[in-house]
């Protein structure tokens, strides 16, 4: 569970969100939508313990993220940033064997049951098959299922993942996202994930979060489609978009 | 990427090429000694004293001191690649070496102008002094700055920047120098690892074994920072103690090899893409080792052409890790 309470987050001349209050619960899959710009990889970085908050507390799982040792975040929270990863010789199983490093001792031996859960992850991925591959071989969308198995294999009760359809094409995207949906409500995990795809955070989430700023609006999806937010947001003088029907409407000049 | 199986052979083989090495080391110089009387000499058997004097009292520590800078730097090289997630980061990259130099400088070239006659066995200790208070004062300033700096390349750039404007100074120290106190400088600049007494051993061995501790608590978080230091603090890696870990146990390393035996160019920045090739892992567990393993070999490897050629041993580990660097480039962009 995320609970923002009364944050603010921003620069000095340039506050994105103020006096944000919301309460994300676990079993969810919550997208956050924005214009470019709005603060929401801000967001994000904030809630992983990875950015500043101006005002305000992040409650994670009930505990003040302020107060919490870097073993306590690691052990709740985890992250997917955009991030590319691409270093040669490091296979796939050792990237996701480092999700374990907040489990592991000194110097990060593995136990049984650590090798059972980086298994069980690069499963739920898909992505048994690839684990002995290097990092430098693969498409964006085999590094991004790697980077969810990793945190997949941090076992956190919270997920973060910023923009994680970004590299990806349409088949990729829509089972990347099911696949989150499929975490979220089957392993209860609090999923929160970043992204530009309207059509995706309409049709393959239980709730959306819209940066407007400097407010949040959380909504579940139906509520969040009927509300209007999303139309009066995310449309210009020529381009808008329609989303009962998730569909983009260009207006002719 | 190759088995834990080919990883234990590699190591083998090149344990048995470094005692190899090693041997060669100490029956090769201006007299050549057969191995048969280098393992006598060792083994306390049947030999006139002065073979006996050669090998023990100059060979020996000569090849002990090669045997330690070749693992420090190597390994010093190792940590602030993977640290600074840049290929050509080495230990020299914080600005250590002019740092170094600055001390030497200040040493040998300020002090005659102060008028300060120094004996012999003053001007050596104090050579390694100065070059060690150079190098941990400019590594103290990094250190203090890099705690309040987030991005780790704000900090690469600082180092390198603090390094050129050393240079500068020490160049202005020169132009302004005797030539007595001229020559002695660049001579030292040019690295040596023969300057090194029983004594001073006595020092450089602990703190590259200190370093080597250091090291080897910082490889989970190594690891770690392979993905880059958001995804490694996410999985709860305390940066700035690491940072503070890995700058430690360069002073050590650098710092105090530098101090010793001269700004030893390229070993630890070609060494650790060495190990890369041969090993074909990223694990820290397998390439600290491996690191270390070889690059003790290449600088034996070094001491013995130098030997051979009579050439100053910078020239020979700039010679020999240039290339290695420039073919790693061109073979591969994306190292990292």
């Amino acid at each position: 569970m995320i609970h923002l309470q009364n944050i603010t987050i921003g620069y000095k001349d340039n506050i994105l969100l103020r006096d944000v209050s919301v309460t994300m619960p676990t079993g969810k899959l919550i997208a956050l939508i924005g214009r470019n710009g709005s603060g929401k990889s801000t967001l994000l970085r904030a809630i992983a313990g990875l950015g500043e908050v101006r005002q305000g507390t992040i409650l994670l799982n009930g505990h003040n993220l302020e107060a919490m040792s870097t073993y306590q975040l690691a052990t709740t929270v985890s992250f997917v940033t955009t991030e590319r990863v691409r270093i040669v010789n490091l296979r796939c199983q050792d990237v996701v064997a480092l999700g374990r490093a907040p489990y592991t001792n000194w110097i990060g031996r593995m136990q049984s049951r650590d090798r059972k859960i980086v298994m069980k992850s690069l499963e739920l991925v898909n992505m048994q098959n690839y684990m002995d591959r290097t990092m430098d071989q693969m498409s964006d969308g085999e590094c991004q299922r790697i980077m969810i198995a990793r945190a997949l294999a941090q076992d956190t009760p919270i997920i973060l993942l910023d923009e994680p359809t970004s590299f990806l094409d349409l088949p990729n995207r829509y089972e990347l996202c099911s696949l989150l949906k499929r975490l979220a409500h089957d392993e209860s995990k609090c999923i929160f994930f970043s992204t530009h795809e309207l059509d995706i955070a309409v049709t393959m989430c239980d709730a959306i979060a819209l940066i407007d700023s400097p407010q949040l609006h959380y909504l579940p999806v139906s509520k969040m489609v009927e509300s209007g937010h999303i139309e009066r947001l995310f449309n210009s003088s020529s381009v808008g978009f329609d989303a009962h029907n998730c569909s983009v409407k260009m207006t002719e000049k | 990427m190759y088995t834990a199986s080919h990883s234990r052979t590699l190591f083998i083989i090149l344990t048995l090429l470094l005692v190899l090495l090693f041997a060669v080391d100490l029956s090769a110089g201006a007299v050549n000694i057969p191995l048969s009387d280098v393992w006598a000499a060792l083994t306390g058997g049947e030999l006139p004293e002065t073979t006996k004097k050669i090998i023990l009292n100059i060979r020996l520590v000569k090849a002990v001191v090669a045997l330690v800078a070749g693992i420090g730097l190597s390994v010093s090289g190792l940590q602030m690649q993977t640290l600074f997630q840049n290929p050509l980061a080495g230990p020299y990259v914080l600005g250590i070496s002019s740092g170094a130099s600055l001390g030497v400088a200040l040493f040998l070239l300020g002090a005659p102008m102060l008028g300060t006659a120094a004996n012999s066995i003053f001007s050596t200790l104090g050579v390694a002094g100065a070059a060690w208070i150079g190098a941990a004062a400019v590594l103290l300033i990094i250190w203090t700055l890099s705690r309040r700096i987030k991005d780790i390349m704000v900090i690469l750039i600082l180092g390198m920047m603090f390094g050129s404007g050393i240079s500068a100074i020490v160049q202005i120290l020169q132009y302004m120098s005797n030539e007595n106190a001229l020559k002695t400088f660049v001579i030292w600049t040019m690295g040596s690892l023969g300057d090194v007494t029983t004594a001073q051993l006595a020092l450089l061995l602990p703190a590259v074994i200190a370093g080597l501790v250091l090291s080897v608590a910082a490889v989970k978080p190594l690891n770690l920072l392979l993905l880059g230091e958001n995804y490694a603090r996410t999985m709860g890696l305390n940066i700035g103690r690491t940072r503070q870990l890995i700058f430690l146990s360069t002073i050590l390393f650098a710092g105090t090899i530098t101090a010793f035996c001269g700004p030893i160019g390229f070993i630890g920045l070609a060494v650790p893409h060495v190990a890369r090739i041969i090993f074909r892992n990223a694990d820290h567990r397998i390439m600290m080792p491996a690191t270390a393993l070889l690059g003790a070999i290449i600088m034996l490897l070094c001491d013995l052409i130098s030997k051979m050629l009579a050439l100053p041993i910078n020239s020979i580990t700039a010679l020999m890790g240039i290339p290695i660097i420039i073919w790693v480039i061109i073979r591969k962009k994306n190292i990292f």
